[in-house]
């Protein structure tokens, strides 16, 4: 177990990089606490895999220090980092069983044969492989597989962090769930320091206590799931997380207002926003109510998703989309309010603070 | 779903069948027929049964050359898959490296084998061959025209340098296919250099290496044009092969009957040999 410090990291594909944008992972720098359980999250393509191969050794960065408990591992190799991983496809030893699959990484560092049993039996139980043990491990499904690669990554008890690279892609939905609840308990269990890259925002929410947003590159916001929710730092988090996403719409402030269209919208705070810059409004769509009163709004179409529905609607000539409790009404001429506490300001795509 | 009966369909193999029938069974037949019947020309033919399986069979003459093959064939194996898998692991996997390399593998398998032959006749002869004339001005006596053992080592070699190729070139195929993330995982079981070979390169290109390994079995089992034109069987008859056998019975002293018998017998060991091998990988295969 350890605590995991980057240090300016970044890295480049290219050899020479020139321009801020050959970077495929801008500068990070970030502790990553021992015993945490922290989720990357962000599109394809947006640096996750890569930061995650910079912390298992698989690349080394072009730039920058990593730390584990203090002690400089930069240039040390996958090997001496002890440091387990799982992939996105399953990777098994086809021509083992999945016994030897799971003893595997535990021979190679020459743990005695007693210990390997112990802790191979048990991991075996767990990943629900029992009756299997004997089996070659060819002719298993791929959620077996995954789960024989997940083992593998789980059986060693020394790992300084255990890192997952979208490890349930190929998984049933109704395993995923099994086997994230699985990998949550065992967090709890052990305490094992654990980084987590998805694409799912269902997944990263409900698996990490701190999730970590990145977009282009780069970190753009790290919080816990509340406060990715209630206070994105950046547009995109809005975009990116909630189902539907932040409504975003261009809005010009003067003082503690808001003018959206030809709408004026009162601001519990004054944002301090630099000259020049492009400010816009953020709001989620369960902020808003639908109703009689407020400003005006256009419906093009409800969406009934079960528990609540989606309206979408046209407000100040912008799509917006508004959450309503499934046996809420829809007047006929629809106005709209938005919650003033759960406004965001964004001044070039970054949230205005509350302080100035 | 119910199953369409169209005899129609029929007619749209008829051309291929055809083919078949004028490229492999009716020569194939004639050989058949042959085997079984003694002819003085005139087209006419004498029943003669199973003589000439029996004389083939119970010449010595059949027995050394058959012998000679097992033994070329099994040198040839000994040293082209190993030596083909270790120059495919040491091939570059990518940037300018892998075109060169593939070029310079594939070029002997583009040569004809007649001019394979004479290149290494050329090339091993004690007079004029670069690697004859190195050999004796560095005082070894090398001459593949009276030593037997010179002459096998030569042909092995040129076997060697020809077809060592297409070995590596269809274990390379199967190494490149393996996902970067085996490699990766690999490294963060902490396995061995050996233990990467022996759990992920080696079940990976199991398949391949059949196909290699039945190829290879097949064509030098067949080898004809090569010790033809550097030996011509020699010296004595060390380097008589089936195939040059049965060329000198049937062309040479035109005992048809003979000669079609022991085709017959030489297509019969190669498909039983084959058979036997490809059964015994793909079950080992199926176990794991």
């Amino acid at each position: 177990m350890a605590r995991i410090n980057l240090e300016h990291i970044r890295h480049a594909y290219g050899a020479k990089p020139k321009s801020e944008a050959d970077y495929a992972l801008k500068e990070v720098h970030h502790e990553w606490n021992d015993g945490g359980a922290y989720a990357l999250l962000g599109p394809s393509g947006c640096g996750k895999t890569t930061l995650l191969n910079i912390i298992s050794g698989l690349i080394n960065p072009s730039e920058g220090r990593i730390l584990f408990d203090g002690t400089d591992v930069t240039h040390l190799t996958t090997q001496h980092r002890n440091i387990a991983q799982v992939f996105q496809f399953p990777v098994i030893y086809d021509t083992m069983t999945v016994y030897d699959n799971l003893a595997f990484p535990l021979r190679n560092r020459h743990v005695p044969e007693a210990e390997v049993d112990r802790r191979v039996k048990e991991i075996i139980e767990m990943i629900g492989l029992g009756g299997w043990a004997k089996k070659t491990a060819r002719g298993l499904t791929a959620d077996q597989k995954q789960k024989i690669s997940l083992g593998r990554g789980l059986v060693r008890s020394d790992v300084s962090a255990i890192l997952f690279d979208e490890p349930l892609t190929v998984i049933d939905p109704e395993m995923k769930w099994v086997l994230r609840s699985q990998i949550k308990r065992l967090h709890k269990q052990f305490a094992f320091t654990m980084v987590y890259v998805t694409h799912d925002q269902t997944e990263a929410l409900t698996f990490a206590d701190k999730v970590v947003v990145m977009y282009d590159g780069q970190i753009v916001q790290i919080g816990t799931p509340a406060e990715l929710f209630e206070r994105p730092r950046h547009t995109f988090v809005g975009y990116f997380i909630g189902s539907p996403g932040m409504n975003v719409m261009p809005a010009a402030i003067e003082g503690n207002r808001a003018a959206v269209g030809s709408e004026s919208i009162a601001l519990n705070f004054q944002p301090k926003i630099a000259h020049g810059a492009k400010t816009e409004l953020g709001i989620r769509p369960e902020f808003i109510t639908l109703g009689r009163e407020g400003m005006p709004v256009a419906i093009t179409k409800v969406e009934d998703i079960g528990r609540h529905k989606i309206v979408r609607a046209r407000f100040a000539d912008r799509p917006i989309s508004i959450i309503v409790d499934e046996d809420g009404e829809i007047p006929a001429e629809p106005r709209v309010s938005f919650d003033p506490k759960a406004i965001n300001i964004y001044a070039d795509s970054w949230r205005v603070g509350e302080e100035a | 779903m119910e199953k369409t009966w169209n005899n129609k369909a029929w007619f749209m193999v008829l051309p291929v069948l055809v083919l078949v029938a004028f490229s492999a069974v009716i020569p194939l037949m004639t050989v058949v027929n042959y085997s079984v019947q003694d002819t003085f020309g005139n087209n006419e033919f004498f029943w003669a049964g199973t003589d000439w399986f029996l004389d083939v069979l119970e010449s010595d003459r059949f027995w050394d050359a058959l012998t000679r093959n097992l033994i070329f064939s099994a040198i040839i194996l000994a040293i082209e898959i190993p030596l083909g898998i270790v120059i495919a692991l040491n091939m570059p996997k990518k940037g300018i490296g892998v075109p060169i390399c593939l070029v310079l593998m594939a070029l002997p398998l583009l040569i004809p084998w007649n001019v394979v032959g004479t290149i290494w006749q050329v090339f091993g002869r004690v007079d004029i061959g670069l690697l004859g004339r190195t050999l004796a001005s560095l005082g070894i006596n090398y001459n593949y025209v009276q030593n037997p053992l010179d002459a096998w080592v030569t042909l092995i070699i040129m076997d060697v340098w020809h077809w060592t190729s297409l070995v590596v070139l269809l274990c390379y195929a199967g190494l490149v296919s393996i996902p970067d993330a085996y490699y990766q995982a690999a490294k963060i079981d902490g396995a061995s250099r050996w233990s990467v070979f022996r759990y992920i390169q080696l079940p990976k290109m199991k398949r391949v290496l059949l196909i290699a390994f039945l190829l290879r079995f097949m064509d030098s089992f067949m080898i004809y044009t090569e010790p033809f034109v550097v030996t011509g069987g020699g010296p004595g008859n060390s380097t008589t092969f089936l195939s040059i056998d049965l060329v000198k019975m049937a062309i040479g002293q035109f005992d048809l009957g003979p000669a079609a018998a022991l085709s017959i017998i030489y297509f019969l060991i190669i498909l039983l040999l084959s058979w036997i091998f490809y059964t015994v990988m793909t079950t080992s295969d199926a176990q794991g």
